[in-house]
């Protein structure tokens, strides 16, 4: 039954999103501004229903009923409640109803917080994204049925997948695709602009908050999966560049690129065109994401079942969503047409530069994540696109940003003196370059990127640091210091802690690449064995077992210079239901770096094969990037707490916009 | 963005929504390696027969003037169960000779399996090593191979060989050397 009301409020949402798609633009028409308000209901219902369906869904799964297929394909009456709440998302269909639901929930917030927006275009907003809904709810209903009934039921499922039985991975998922969703409402926005033939700094400011906020949920969702496969899967490693990582990979960089664009729609009333073209890709490279792990063209450990009516279908709809944008862009581009001037060493050109070297990147981790398929389709040729490639367009690319990241900020709108902009980083400088020759001096690494990569983490972490000084007056006027950084506004402690982020990554990733030590090692308890001048020792391997699941667990103590350090447990998980082995891996994180240790085969005579390592710093790739969350967040928060609030035309105005969006009350 | 260059996005899209629409519709299996042996000479080997392990059969055994098909397969290996059907059709209602490779394998339990289902095979060498699987480049068990009457690999069917659109594939190439 109550499988049934999910399905029927799954059709009754479909219907909703057919009026919501169509009614708006006839009111348009028509001028008539009653019929443009119901499109506010329209996005309301679509969310309640959609709601309803995934309520539903996860009522079947928390009480088991197997005769739902989905929940008997995908559950287990054993598993731990928060994976049977995170099974909901964990298959195919579960997962495009939550897509389904983040669709309508972004749909009703512009309903809901929209009301500042003119209601001409809120209504071509919420309108294009009824389309949207459309074609993701008729991919469900026809295609994928998460309600579809099994006779007779049962007795018990089949389980989910062991690997990802884990906390990290139960929220991966849906915070990806709240920021995969998110750039839907950019999208719907810049589509909807386009059919207006329109673009203001108003449109700027009213879609940033939007991208921003899909941006904080898509870095802490790459994050959170970049972390899980660093613990859980055991090989020491934290990105390996799987077309599916990419997949994530592609919309972060057009949306960075996005935040930054969409600051000179606003500031300046330039880049129009541009920002509006990036706006489509965005969310076309969200979609593409969702179209590579379902329809079976690519390989990876992220793929779903996969079935080759479904990924006709999604083609089809990406055909039309993604090329219909295009040819619409195509056909209104010319009529947008900047307005505002600017120099050539101006915070605009800044801009451009990094918008220029995010989207390169994006489009080369495009070509190197399709060029195998492409090859393959031409000649048949098989080959593969590995690390080495992209690890190399990632340093030439992004190596120039991070340079140009710490002038940007201090340039000045139209025309910005480098000069005085140089005075400020030159000590960033220095540090960078002195860094750099020390660790050559030094030779540690051993090698030249080594140096390079900390004198870059460096150059941007200490130059976000000038650019506060600078901003404070501290060497200038150091008496008012700190009234000056109390006051400073949250826009801007938010570019900066993110900008702080970046730097903190940069040196884990290089860091913890250099100089990561490792032993591969068999054990018998009692043995010991040192890593990068810790001592770790076997203490003894016992078998444990859980809810689910029975393992081995290793017991190791770390000790330095014969002081305690930690004590570390590994585990070998042998899971019932699918019966599959996963690693877990014991991890110590210190200040300079983690201990980390797996445990591996049983060679018999109590001998365990293990691997142990000390990766120094490299938490510092997950801290930094929960700054960049942090400073997102920060950013996001400025806008709101400014309700109304006229813009600020003091010197030390904030970078970001300061008026918020969807609170004035024009239009 | 005005002229030609407005255009440049949609095509790009137009273009790869072609190329995913070509690798979706033409049967291809993303997970499938291709074989580098096709058209090359069948890896030399002296292997001993299942039968007696006193006989060591080579590759001369391909070497028929009619085309063979050699298949690897084990006792262990739950889909050469599962095509085994398809290769009794193949050797007895197509009348193709079949060379099978016990692929690391006990010899006892290769002969127990081919007891208990029937056995297709002309003629059953033991690769215990793995070593001849090794020589064909084989990515697991089943593959199966079809050699050409000199001795020259034509085809590789990766997987097993279940249902009539398989045996249709293995056929058709057969037919293709006749």
């Amino acid at each position: 039954m109550i499988a049934e009301l999910g399905h029927f409020a799954l059709i009754v949402a479909l219907m909703l999103a057919i009026l919501g798609a169509t009614v708006p633009h006839y009111a348009i028409f028509r001028r008539d501004t009653r019929l443009m308000a119901l499109s506010d209901p329209f996005a309301y219902g679509q969310f309640f229903m959609a709601a309803t369906a995934f309520g539903a869904l996860m009522y079947s799964y928390i009480i088991s009923d197997f005769s739902v297929l989905n929940v008997a394909a995908n559950s287990h009456t054993s598993k731990p409640l928060l994976y049977k709440i995170s099974g909901v998302w964990g298959n195919h269909e579960g997962s495009l109803l939550l897509w389904v639901l983040i669709l309508t929930l972004f749909a009703a917030a512009v309903a809901w917080r929209g009301k500042g927006l003119p209601l001409r275009f809120r209504s071509r907003v919420l309108a294009v994204q009824s389309t949207l809904c459309i074609g993701f709810l008729m991919f469900i209903i026809f295609t994928s049925n998460p309600f579809l009934r099994l006779d007779p039921a049962p007795f018990e499922g089949n389980g989910l997948n062991p690997l990802l039985q884990d906390p990290g991975l139960a929220f991966h998922p849906p915070m990806l695709y709240i920021g995969y969703v998110g750039l839907s409402i950019a999208f719907s926005f810049a589509v909807a602009a386009l059919i207006e033939g329109e673009v203001t700094p108003l449109w700027a400011r009213w879609v940033r908050p939007w991208t921003l906020a899909a941006w904080i949920f898509l870095t802490g969702g790459i994050a959170l999966g970049s972390w899980w496969a660093y613990y859980e899967l055991g090989w020491g490693g934290w990105w390996f560049w799987d077309p599916v990582e990419n997949a994530s990979f592609m919309p972060w960089l057009a949306a960075t690129a996005l935040l930054h664009s969409s600051i000179v729609v606003e500031k300046r009333d330039a880049l129009k065109s541009w920002t509006i073209l990036l706006s489509i890709i965005a969310f076309s490279f969200s979609l593409l994401g969702t179209f590579l792990v379902r329809s079976g063209v690519l390989t990876s450990v992220h793929a779903f079942a996969v079935d080759p009516e479904r990924g006709v279908f999604i083609l089809g709809f990406l055909a039309i969503v993604i090329g219909g944008s295009l040819a619409l862009y195509a056909w209104r581009a010319p009529r947008l047409t900047p307005s505002g001037m600017f120099g050539v060493v101006s915070r605009e050109s800044a801009l451009i530069l990094n918008n220029v070297l995010l989207s390169t990147f994006a489009a080369v981790v495009l070509v190197g994540t399709l060029y195998p398929l492409v090859l393959e389709a031409i000649n048949g040729t098989q080959i593969t696109v590995g690390p080495p490639f992209f690890e190399f367009a990632a340093t030439v690319l992004m190596s120039p940003l991070i340079v140009a990241l710490g002038f940007g900020p201090l340039l000045a709108w139209k025309r910005g003196r480098i000069s005085r902009a140089a005075q400020v980083l030159i000590p960033a400088a220095i540090v960078g370059v002195v860094t750099f020759w020390l660790v050559i001096w030094d030779k540690a690494g051993g090698i030249m990127m080594t140096g390079f990569g900390l004198a870059l983490a460096a150059w941007l972490m200490v130059s976000v640091l000038m650019e506060i000084a600078e901003r404070t007056k501290l060497f200038k006027n150091p008496k008012k210091f700190l009234t000056r950084l109390v006051r400073l506004p949250r826009a801007t402690w938010g570019m900066s802690l993110a900008h702080f982020g970046l730097g903190v990554i940069v040196l884990g990733i290089t860091v913890s690449e250099a100089w990561t030590s490792e032993q591969l090692r068999v054990m018998s308890p009692g043995d010991t064995a040192e890593v990068a001048g810790f001592e770790f020792k076997l203490e003894g391997v016992e078998p444990i077992a859980g809810p689910n699941y029975t393992a081995v667990r290793a017991a190791f103590t770390v000790t330095r210079n014969g002081e305690l350090v930690a004590p570390l447990y590994a585990e070998d998980r042998v899971f019932s239901d699918p019966p599959m082995p996963t690693t877990e891996a014991g991890i110590y994180p210190l200040f300079r770096g983690d201990l980390y240790a797996v445990i591996g085969e049983y060679l018999g005579d109590n001998r365990w094969s293990v691997r142990l390592y000390f990766k120094p710093f490299i938490s510092g790739i997950w801290v930094g990037a929960g700054l960049m969350v942090l400073g997102g967040i920060i950013s996001l928060s400025d806008r709101s707490r400014r309700i109304g609030a006229p813009a600020g035309r003091r010197r030390s105005k904030p970078k970001q916009p300061a008026v918020p969006v969807g609170q004035t009350q024009e239009g | 963005m005005t002229g030609f260059k407005r255009f440049i996005p949609l095509l790009i899209v137009l273009l790869l929504g072609a190329v995913f629409f070509k690798s979706m519709t033409d049967g291809h299996n993303p997970k499938e390696i291709k074989s580098v042996r096709i058209d090359k000479p069948a890896p030399v080997f002296s292997l001993r027969l299942l039968a007696d392990e006193k006989i060591q059969a080579t590759d001369a055994i391909l070497k028929t003037g009619k085309p063979v098909l050699v298949n690897f397969f084990a006792s262990w290996c739950a889909p050469c169960r599962a095509e085994h059907e398809s290769l009794m059709t193949l050797a007895f209602d197509k009348g193709i000779p079949i060379i099978g490779i016990a692929y690391k394998d006990d010899p006892i339990k290769s002969q127990r399996f081919l007891d208990s289902l029937g056995n297709p095979f002309a003629q059953v060498v033991v690769d215990r090593a793995g070593r001849a699987g090794i020589d064909w480049g084989v990515t697991g068990v089943p593959e199966t191979f079809l050699v050409d009457g000199d001795g020259i690999v034509r085809y590789r069917h990766w997987g097993p060989i279940v249902g009539d659109a398989a045996i249709g594939r293995v056929m058709a190439a057969v037919e293709d050397l006749e």
